[in-house]
Order: C-alpha cells, then structure tokens, then sequence
C-alpha cells in the first residue's frame, strides 16, 4: 500500500492533486481480505478523461456488486506525478484502497483511443508489471492483464501485452470471466501457475480472446498470410453483445475534480440503423436496442438522487432515432425543470425534428447545436451513405437560429473515397449558406463553427479496405476551405497530420506494431492523445527503429483477399456485406436505414435474433 | 432580489484530510451536488448566467485542510432547521463535515466581505530546539517590514507580508514536528498566506501540514 506520508508529500507537488485523491462520492472500497478476486479498473488517460467514460462505469457497478468480487479503479498519472513516483520509487497504485496495481489479481483496461496505448504500457511499467504477455505467463502471482472497448476490434498492435481481450459488450462476459476465475483459482494448487488454464478454459468463452493462442505468418511484401488459432481457441472470435439492456449504473463515482463530461449519463439505446459506411460505432454496435421509456425515467430519477448532478447526458448514436425520444424529453423536462436539471442531447440527426427536441430541453441558448452532415455534397454523402440532404441541412439551421441559437457547429471530413476538390469546396458553399442563414435571422451575432476532420478508414466498416489520403492532398484541401471559410461568422478547425497517419496505423495495423509501440513508450511517448503532450518525432524514430512504415499500415489500399490483421475478429456482420457496401459506396448508391428495411448484414443470424432493432415500444414502455 | 418565502442558512463545516487535495472550485461543486442531494432547493440568481446562491466565506487553498470553514446558502423552498440538519447528514462525501447550522437573516451583509482575519496552525519537520524556533518566530515578528511581490492578472504586485502577520506563536513540540500557530490578515486590503509566512522563516521545505482552524469576522 503506499505509505501515506510519502504520498502526501508527492501530491503537495503536482498539479490537480485532487486526480490521485479518491474518496469520491459513491467509491467503493470494499474489504481487501473478504474479496476472492480482486480487479483494478483501469482508464489509460488522464482522470478528467478517464471519469468521464461510461463503460467503466458499467463495469464498476456490475463487478462490485459481486460478494466476493472487489473492483478499484486507476488513470493514468499526469507526466508530472509520474516523474514525482518514478524519483520516490512508488509504484502505480488505486485510488480507492491505495493498494498497488501489482498486487490485485486483474488488471483491466478500457482501450477507447489507439492514441492511449503508450499510457497502457507506462501504467503497467509503472504498476512493476512485465510489459510482455509471454514474460507474465509463467507469473502466477502477477496480475492478468485484461482489455477491453472498442479497440478490441483490432487489438493485434496490443496483443503481445495483453493475456485476454473481451471483445464487444462486457458487462456478462466480466462475471463469467469472474465465475471462472474464482473456479480455477480453487480447483488449482495454491502454488501451481493457474494462469494457461485460466486462458485456454477463457478462450471458449463467446467474445473473449486470447492473443497468446494465435499465430500470425506474413507473406514476404508484409502483408498477412494467416492468422490462425490453436489449443481448441475458435478461429474467429465474434463480439459479445447483451441480448437485453440491463438496468443502468444509478450510482456512478462522482468526481470532485472537473471530469471532461461532468454529467450523469444514461444510456437510452444502444446501436444505430443509419448504415453510413464509415462510421465504425455503426457497425460493431449493431443490433440496435433500446431501453424501454419508463426504465429511462426511472433511472433518471435514481441518478439524480444518488448523485446530485445538475445535468444529465442521453446517451446514444442517434438519439432523433429513439422511439419516443419526444415523450421522453417533454417528460423529463416536466419533471425536473424548476428543479434547473440541465439534459444533454448528443448525437441529433440533421433535421428540423431535432431543433424541435432541442427547444423542449433547452432552458437557455448559449451552447450551440452540432449536427454532423459530414460530407459537402449529395454525391459524396450518397458514397458514404449520410442520408442527409443540403436542404436538411439549411431547413435544420434556419430552425436553429431562428429559435434563438447563436451558434451552429458542423463536422465535416475530408479524405473520403472518391472524394474530389469539387467535393470539398462543396463544404465551403454550405458553410456560408448556413452562415447567412444565421445572419439572415440573428444579425452579426449568428456564428456557424466547422470542424473539418481527416477520414481514417476503420476496420471492421465498408471502407476498411480504403487507404488513407495523401497527406499532400490532405493539406491542400485543407487549405482550399481556410482560403473559401476565411471571414466573419465562420470558426475553422481540422485535423492534425500526424495525429491522423498514427491513428490510421495504429487502428489497422498488425501484431507487429507491438514493438513500435514500445519503443515509442521508451522513447518517452505518452498522453499522445493530447496536443500540446504528443511527439510525432518520437513516433517516427520508433518506427524507423522497428523497420515498419507507417504508411504501410494507414495509407495502403487493401485488396479484396487480403487478410487484414482483425480478421479472427467478427462483428457478427457477415465480411461479404461489408464488400458489397463498400462497392454500392463507390458506385454512389445510398442504403436504406435498416429501420426501414433489413439489409441482411449478418447482425440477425449471428446472434439469432427474432426481432432486430429493438425498440423502446417492442420493450413495453 | 428578497422572495419572502427565501431562507438563509450558515453552515459551518470541516473540509478534512480526505478533501485536502480539492481546490475550492471543486468543494463548491461538491457542496451543490450535496445539498441537491439531499433535496435542498437552492435559490439561483437572476441574468444571463444563473447561478447557485452560495456564499463561501473564504476560499480555501488546494492542500489545506479547514477546521471551522463557512458557507451562507439561500433557499427557495422552505425548510426547517432540523430537517436539513437531518437531510444534509446523510449526503455529505467523505472529509466533509457540518459541524454547525443556524438560521440567519436574508439581510446579513454578504458574509464573505465580514472576513478579516484567519488563523493557522502549521505542522513543520524541524531539528531546531523549542527555544531556537522561538527566536525564529520572535526575530520575523521584530523585522519592520518584509517586502513581496506577486504576479496578478500579468501585472506585479508589491505589497508588505509584515503587516498582515498579525500574531505568531509557537503552539507546541510533537517528536520531529512542531505546531505553529498565526493569525493572518484577510480582507479586500490584503490577505496574509501560510506559506508565505513559512518562507519568511526559513521552514517551508519542512512543511507538513496546514490546517486553517478559523476564520475571524468584523465585530
């Protein structure tokens, strides 16, 4: 445990000490000895970030609320606390207990963001944890190393530091993982490495996956041959999802410090039915289904009373798409608006019903409604299958700012395939379309903000096979819309180019890039995710140290019969869907919102489904 | 805006060694979420940008502990005093305390403008003897004047540390460690810190703990 005083005497020297404190409302610290399985819940970025997450939350509760079962949570130290631990050689420790990563029995990560792996490996460097799978496995007394989220989708830049990732949703699979834990450990001599069994009986379970039995074999240019499993581990591994939503954490650990999103969050549904075919949330949350309304209010109303918060976050990909959401809000703001309960609604459709579910929540104007129409023109939007029209988009903002909005945002992407300059300068005309709009109806006041973001083809979507563009194209596009969005009104932001390439190998690359990875943690990478920390330089050097390019992995088309390094990985979307989106995508043929009508991706037949979506009224409200 | 139905409480609480670490944004935020909590209806000021009608004494800085910290609460639904004594119980974070709740009039003068002083007790290693300290204590208390400087909203500030220092004492010796006691100046003309102090002595390096153990108001 770390020793008080020496702690003390660290955080009196580190900035926002209150991240290492703990004694948050709602933490739980159960008793270190009752507890038959220990787990140190761990978010690879800062506390504000990591706090503000909402699947650890789920994980927390379901795992604490086991008898036996003890479940702690840790961030990843700020550079300067970790320069203050690393001098006074104290290890990594959590904040409920203060007890020492390496002395709980699992260790598990939810990996959100590639840009996050660096603070993986620093947090299990500095927990006294061998970075390497294959070094742990003889380690009976050292924890298992678990992750999980949605970059378990494609994991194998991570693989050789991992013994287990949970793939898809966690919150069953956590406790069968628990069950079985507790199983081995008590079948097994104390003294024996329970560990292989643990793995090889974990392995059969649907959704998880053991990097240690599969093998990867590459073809002479690189590119993957096989991939192939062994110790009766299945080929593939399919996503684990949950038929039904259980119940919603109503006792969330309630941050002192100023979390990134400092609100309660309840999830309303989860999946979305639009089928844009770059959007990887899209894909790998598939079958939608959504949370019957009375267990949203009522779960609203436990939230509330349990934590204080005076602002709750709806929860969802597509929140216009919940059946009832109109119900649902006028209800909530029926209930709570003298009380001044503030609700969030991310993710709105770009249309005019969602100014109209704004207004209903709305008690003051000041924030800005974002929509995301994504691509500038109906040609590219019908490629990527946004089915939003330029009309939607004006039709949505005259309703913005006419109802007293000040500010409009906009996400936008570049780099989309068969995007053309036609495409981009598209995304100018509109800007200032909405910009005079919001003129038109507030005066000089109206403000329209474009974030424009650089597209990184994910795995597991129609466009995984894509490259990344040119990052010369990039930046001439780019600074094709700085010189046509220049002027009053209008806020311009994009990507960062290294950022982009690192994400884009990162997030499709192979096994190989473990050791990148490491060296780019040894080289001094962390908190890559966050500006003003990141250093391209370094992650080059550990390329360039591993004899791998980036642009190998992020910027290489892919060939229908490549093996692509998350292919033991299913989604439970069948792999030919995948292809004829991607062909429809190209050919400029939109798909239908599989509310509308089923479009057979897999999604039905792999988790024999009866009714896919789900929704709020199938449920009874 | 007097709303007959409004009430004033002042609570007087304890911010502990669990929440020594908070700074006094985050103790403002976790007093709201408490006293929501608990169902207390928290009377908002008017305008653009409405807030909570909370009135701290004194801020405290992040890494001291208080012992006798202050709150005035405006409410707008009425509530009785042992009910929110019982309410508030039940709510408050670990290291949080209410130590005190009275009632008080909705026309009290602001209560953070009737500081005008605080007192410290400063817990420092030292390897001095009782009578060595003393002297250190007694030797600042006899310097004149002891000019700063500090940076606010980019521009320097000179002020005197001296005349804030209003008493300085020794409180006692535990093992290695030893109590200092101060009170410091705190009002719109200055406000004295502990640290400060501790730097004037030569002791900061050694110290271990502050806890302010009161404020003091105008007469």
């Amino acid at each position: 445990m770390a020793a008080p005083d020496l702690l003390d005497s660290i955080l009196s020297g580190v900035t926002r000490p209150g991240r290492y404190a703990g004694h948050e409302w709602n933490s739980i610290a159960k008793d270190w000895e009752e507890a038959r399985l220990r787990v140190a819940l761990a978010y690879p970025d800062a506390y504000e970030v990591g706090m503000s997450n909402l699947g650890l939350a789920i994980l927390y509760d379901a795992l604490n609320r086991q008898p036996d079962v003890l479940a702690e949570r840790v961030y990843a130290p700020w550079p300067d606390m970790e320069q203050a631990m690393r001098s006074r050689a104290v290890p990594l420790f959590s904040l409920e207990s203060r007890r020492f990563l390496r002395d709980f029995d699992w260790i598990g990560f939810s990996l959100q963001y590639e840009l996050n792996y660096t603070n993986v490996l620093n947090m299990l460097d500095l927990a006294g944890v061998p970075l390497l799978a294959t070094a742990r496995a003889q380690m009976a007394d050292v924890p298992l190393v678990i992750g999980g989220g949605t970059c378990a989708y494609n994991s194998e830049p991570m693989a050789e530091f991992f013994d287990l990732l949970v793939v898809g949703e966690g919150e069953e699979v956590v406790l069968e993982l628990a069950r079985l834990h507790l199983a081995v450990r008590g079948e097994g001599a104390a003294a024996g490495n329970w560990k292989p069994e643990f793995l090889r009986r974990a392995s059969h379970i649907e959704g998880v996956y053991v990097p240690s039995l599969y093998a990867t074999r590459y073809h002479s240019d690189g590119t993957l041959q096989a991939i192939t499993s062994s110790g009766g581990a299945p080929a593939v591994i399919t996503k684990r999802i949950v038929r039904e939503l259980p119940p919603p954490p109503t006792r969330p650990v309630v941050p002192f410090v100023k979390a990134i999103h400092d609100r309660g969050m309840i999830e309303i549904m989860r999946g979305c039915t639009r089928g844009c075919r770059f959007c990887q949330a899209g894909m790998v949350y598939r079958p939608v289904r959504e949370r019957p309304l009375g267990q949203v209010l009522h779960a609203v109303d436990e939230l509330l009373q349990h934590t204080g918060y005076e602002e709750v976050s709806l929860v969802s990909l597509s929140s216009s798409d919940y059946g009832g959401i109109e119900t649902l809000l006028r209800e909530l703001s029926d209930r709570y608006g003298a009380r001044r309960l503030s609700i969030s609604l991310p993710s709105l459709r770009t249309d005019s019903f969602s100014v109209g579910l704004a207004q209903i929540i709305q008690r003051t104007r000041k924030t800005g409604l974002t929509f995301a129409p994504e691509a500038g023109s109906e040609r590219l939007r019908r490629v990527i299958n946004k089915g939003v029209t330029a009309d939607d988009l004006l039709r949505t903002a005259e309703a913005a700012y006419s109802s007293g909005w000040l500010r409009v945002k906009l996400y936008f992407m570049i780099g989309l395939p068969t995007e053309t300059l036609e495409d981009v300068l598209a995304i100018a005309h509109l800007v200032k379309a909405v910009r005079d709009i919001g003129r038109r109806e507030c005066g000089r006041r109206a403000q329209v903000s474009v974030s424009v973001n650089t597209f990184v083809p994910k795995a597991h979507t129609p466009f995984q096979w894509w490259p990344l563009m040119d990052a010369q194209m990039i930046r001439e596009r780019q600074a094709a819309l700085r010189r046509e969005l220049r002027g009053p009104g209008i806020q311009l932001s994009w990507s960062d180019e290294d950022t982009t390439w690192l994400e884009g190998a990162l997030s499709r690359g192979d096994r190989r890039l473990g050791a990148v990875v490491q060296r780019a943690w040894q080289l001094g990478a962390r908190f890559d995710a966050w500006g003003e920390q990141f250093k391209p330089a370094v992650w080059r050097q550990a390329f360039a140290d591993a004899d791998l390019d980036p642009a190998f992995y992020a910027a290489r088309e892919r060939s229908a019969s490549e093996v692509l390094p998350w292919s033991h990985i299913s989604a439970g979307i069948a792999p030919t869907f995948l292809w004829d989106e991607f062909q429809r995508g190209l050919r400029g043929e939109p798909s239908l919102d599989c509310r509308v009508g089923c479009a057979d991706c897999g999604v039905r037949s792999a988790f024999m489904l009866s009714s896919c979506p789900t929704t709020a009224a199938d449920k009874g409200a | 805006m007097l709303n007959e139905l409004q009430q004033r409480f002042r609570i007087t609480f304890r911010k502990g060694a669990d929440v020594r670490l908070i700074s006094h944004l985050d103790l403002a935020r976790a007093w709201e979420r408490a006293l929501r909590r608990a169902d207390v209806a928290l009377a908002y000021s008017h305008g653009f940008s409405p807030h909570p009608r909370m009135f701290f004494a004194s801020a405290l800085p992040v890494g001291t502990t208080g012992r006798a910290e202050m709150l005035d609460i405006v409410v707008e639904r009425p509530i009785g005093l042992s009910d929110l004594t019982a309410r508030l119980r039940g709510q408050m974070p670990a290291g949080l305390e209410v130590t005190g709740l009275a009632e008080v009039p909705l026309t009290l003068p602001s209560l953070p403008a009737q500081v005008v002083a605080a007192e410290y007790e400063v817990l420092v290693g030292c390897t001095d003897a009782p009578a060595a300290l003393q002297e250190r204590l007694e030797g600042l208390l006899a310097t004149g004047s002891l000019p700063r400087r500090l940076e606010r909203d980019g521009k320097p500030r000179e002020y005197d540390l001296r005349p804030l220092i209003q008493r300085l004492w020794l409180i006692g010796r535990r093992h290695d460690d030893c109590l200092i006691g101060m009170r410091l100046q705190a009002d719109a003309q200055g406000t004295g810190r502990p640290g400060e102090v501790m730097a004037a002595l030569g002791l900061h390096a050694d110290v271990r703990a502050i806890a302010r153990t009161q404020l003091l108001f105008k007469a």
